[in-house]
């Protein structure tokens, strides 16, 4: 086997400089730039539908922009002849049929609507809502259940590590204009645990080495503990991205902007554990001593 | 670690095989089953609507504060109470009272109040006064008075839903109430969400008025389907309630569809007076402020039975008479949200899925053997056991499957392994350090149970939250992510345990390499 015994110390200082200046960028983006919303979370009507072969998107569009609905786009989505279609305007009671009527009268093809999706602008906005909540609530968790089993540096340490993620995640989806709805949401939570995971082995080996080596400064043991658990880290991220690597590629449309967010976000999970968390707690001067104090707390 | 007394290698086992058979029921035909359990696919998978209905009761509230309008003057008369610029807003009344104090103690009293009715449950009234200057006030509902209008309208509203749909007769609908406001309906199956949501639509509000140019109680003007405008007198003479049954039927002379309905006695009395007193006028049928037509009286219809024609197709009678036997709604309901997926997309949803797990299943397997080789295989025999319990758990809860939850699984699949990595990545540093090999996977185990654990309960925090959250399809990537990190920790810990210590028992003597 390989033995492990990479500088990942000395690594730190520029990690986190280039960390900072990412999670900086993602802000930028995220604020100025902002998120390209879908429907859930914007309000609208998304249909995907099936036609022949031959139909193309701009005669879809044509054929759309007689019923004045504002800001129309009309996508490929896998297949061709399948197309996503989606419509600023949010009254659902007859608008499906219309434009169902005038695309089957104006492009004389068979069109199959697949999926229709509507969204009205209350709901839009509650599940917008509930999920700036869900994901709060879930860093607060994370926060909580640290903050139990560790000391209080490790909580700060691994929420900073959390938000970075988080951050970052929804920063490249900005950057590259890919839309945020529910699904995305899910995704976000899921790497927010599958991060914490990756985070709380390296923290428990620090946590059981500051107590083997007393004597050791935090770097070394930060650096040693991480060296142990790599080929663990390198492991599980593979196992995972194998199985993500296969939703995205295989799963279909419906789960290709999901699969993306997971793979993202396991890679930059992955990091931040080693390079972001990590760190934090040599930042915040954990010793062997501040563990002393709690000694009690702790079980081995 | 690794001593496993008989007992718990019993239970082990036997949790293992009770659980996954359940597995089996789901590919059983379903009339000879005893227990009748299985997955439910979620709409995305099997095609169907999901839409969310919401109630606007601005109009209930108008409605009500009008019909206060009498009781309140009726109490003021009869306590010689003066009265000046009484007016109907929109949602409130506005009065001078010159004794303000006097008309306190009579709307607030508790004891034969016609007016302002005392809601026990709630402890309030269901009025309330605010003062805008001196004696002059204005009347409104009270918040649970509001409430209790709110609660009452969506639940005749839900009641009425449900007659809508099972006449239309989808299969296993679900309809819930959501919030205070909501009404959920899940249609599996449905092809054609368009005439479901058509007949929700509708508030389907009947009522005949004779067409006349002037009467005592006012007249308005209403617009017919063809365009004509009439002037219709806003006294009803009978209204939809007093329908019993309604049916689409063809009219022999001009082959034509029409809905006949049948009232009930009170019905075919004021229907029956109606006419005789108004032979040879016409009669207005008003459905939700539209006329539908408006034919002559020919002669007095005392037999409770009639029809209505208005050149319908047979599916517009059709629908009309099944609006008309399901009862009106008590306001209109709006559709907030709607999903719906027609079945072909279902279908390729499942294969697309179902494919992918498999891939990445076996990839996931290729990898771990090509890593740990024998142990490898005992971490994909938990791996497969896993999946078995995972899908077993499953169908006893009868869950919902949707796509994001084959994701789920898939996601499982991918982090279930990990906790196995960590006992063999752990073992493999003790190996290191300890002579005997059986101490070193002992050690290894119980070193790595806290972090094994704190690492997937971090996971399962994540899971419970979604769950919380989140609506529909991921939901259901919650429940199997959730019940995923269950399985793996018991799979890791006591079954894939168990292995690796009739290997490593077994292989007492010799060296043992991870």
């Amino acid at each position: 086997m390989l033995k492990n015994n990479i500088n990942f110390a000395s690594g730190f200082k520029k990690a986190n400089i280039a960390s900072t200046i990412l999670f900086i960028l993602s802000l930028l983006l995220i604020i100025f730039k902002g998120l390209n919303y879908g429907i859930d979370f914007k309000g609208g009507t998304l249909i995907e539908l099936r036609t022949e072969k031959n139909v193309t998107a701009s005669s879809i569009r044509t054929s759309l922009s007689s019923m004045n609905l504002g800001d129309i786009s009309v996508k490929n989505f896998g297949k061709d002849g399948d197309y996503l279609i989606k419509v600023e305007e949010k009254n659902t009671n007859d608008l499906i049929p219309q434009i169902k009527q005038t695309l089957t009268s104006n492009i004389s093809a068979e069109v199959n609507f697949r999926r229709v999706e509507n969204v009205g602008p209350k709901v839009s906005s509650e599940l917008l809502e509930s999920s700036v909540i869900a994901i709060s609530l879930a860093l607060a968790a994370m926060l909580f259940y640290i903050w139990i089993r560790f000391e209080w540096q490790f909580s700060i340490g691994s929420i900073i590590a959390l938000f970075h993620d988080v951050v970052l995640t929804l920063g490249i989806f900005s950057f590259l204009s890919l839309e945020i709805n529910l699904s995305i949401i899910a995704a976000v939570l899921t790497i927010v645990g599958y991060s914490m995971n990756d985070t709380v082995v390296i923290y428990d080996r620090i946590r059981e080495n500051l107590f083997k080596y007393s004597k050791m400064s935090i770097g070394e043991i930060a650096n040693l503990s991480i060296n142990e658990t790599l080929s663990r880290t390198i492991i599980t991220s593979i196992t995972t991205l194998l199985a993500l690597i296969s939703i995205f590629a295989l799963g279909g449309e419906i789960l290709r902007g999901f699969s993306f967010a997971m793979i993202l976000g396991v890679l930059v999970g992955t990091y931040s554990s080693i390079f972001v968390a990590s760190p934090i707690l040599k930042f915040l001067k954990v010793s062997y001593k501040t563990l002393e104090k709690e000694e009690e707390k702790i079980v081995p | 670690m690794l001593n496993f007394s008989k007992i718990n290698i019993l239970f082990i086992y036997l949790i293992f095989f009770s659980i996954s058979i359940f597995v089996l029921l789901n590919f059983q035909n379903k009339d000879n089953l005893i227990i009748d359990k299985k997955v439910n696919l979620g709409l995305d998978l099997q095609g169907g609507s999901y839409l969310l209905l919401e109630i606007n009761s601005d109009s209930l509230v108008q409605e009500k504060i009008q019909s206060k309008v009498i009781p309140i003057k009726k109490l003021l008369k009869d306590n010689n109470l003066k009265y000046s610029d009484f007016k109907i807003n929109d949602k409130t009344l506005s009065l001078k009272v010159d004794n303000l104090d006097k008309f306190e103690t009579l709307f607030f009293s508790t004891e034969n109040n016609s007016v302002n009715i005392y809601i026990d449950n709630y402890r309030s009234f269901e009025l309330e006064y605010n003062k805008i200057d001196n004696n002059y006030i204005e009347i409104i509902f009270s918040k649970f008075g509001l409430l209790t209008i709110n609660n009452s309208a969506l639940k005749q509203s839900i009641e009425i839903v449900r007659r809508r749909i099972d006449d239309v007769g989808t299969k296993e609908p679900t309809i819930l109430q959501r919030g205070e406001k909501r009404i959920l309906v899940e249609l599996p199956g449905l092809k054609d969400p368009d005439r479901i949501k058509k007949l929700l639509g509708k508030t389907a509000k009947l009522n005949f008025r004779l067409v006349a140019d002037n009467s005592e109680f006012g007249i308005e003007e209403l617009l017919s389907e063809n365009g004509e405008k009439l002037n219709v007198s806003k006294r009803i003479v009978m209204s939809g309630e007093n329908l019993i049954d309604a049916q689409p039927s063809i009219q022999n002379q001009q082959n034509e569809p029409i809905v006949s309905f049948t009232l009930d006695r009170l019905g075919s009395q004021k229907f029956g007076r109606a006419t005789t007193d108004n032979v040879g006028k016409r009669l207005a049928i008003v459905l939700d402020g539209k006329i539908i037509s408006a034919p002559n009286i020919n002669e007095p219809i005392t037999t409770g039975n009639g029809m209505i024609s208005g050149n319908f197709s047979f599916q517009e009678a059709t629908d009309l008479s099944l609006l008309l036997r399901s009862g009106a709604l008590p306001t209109p309901l709006n559709i907030v949200e709607e999903r719906s997926v027609g079945p072909d997309l279902g279908e390729d949803s499942i294969k697309s899925g179902i494919t992918s797990l498999i891939v990445g299943f076996i990839l996931v397997i290729l990898f771990m053997f090509y890593k740990y080789k024998i142990f490898g295989l005992i971490a994909n025999t938990a791996l497969i056991a896993n999946l078995l319990m995972l899908v077993g758990i499953l169908t006893i809860l009868e869950a919902t499957l949707t796509l994001p939850g084959i994701a789920g699984i898939i996601l499982t699949v991918g982090m279930a392994v990990d906790a196995n990595v960590l006992i063999f990545e752990r073992i493999k540093e003790e190996l290191k350090t300890e002579k005997s090999t059986i101490h070193a996977f002992d050690s290894g185990y119980s070193k790595a149970k806290i972090t094994v654990l704190d690492a997937n309960i971090t996971t399962l925090i994540a899971a419970t939250i979604l769950f919380a959250f989140g609506s529909g399809p991921v939901k259901g990537f919650a429940i199997t992510l959730g019940i995923g990190i269950v399985t793996t920790l018991f799979t890791a810990y006591f079954l894939a345990r168990h292995l690796t210590s009739l290997i490593v028992l077994r292989n007492n003597n010799k060296e043992i390499k991870i």
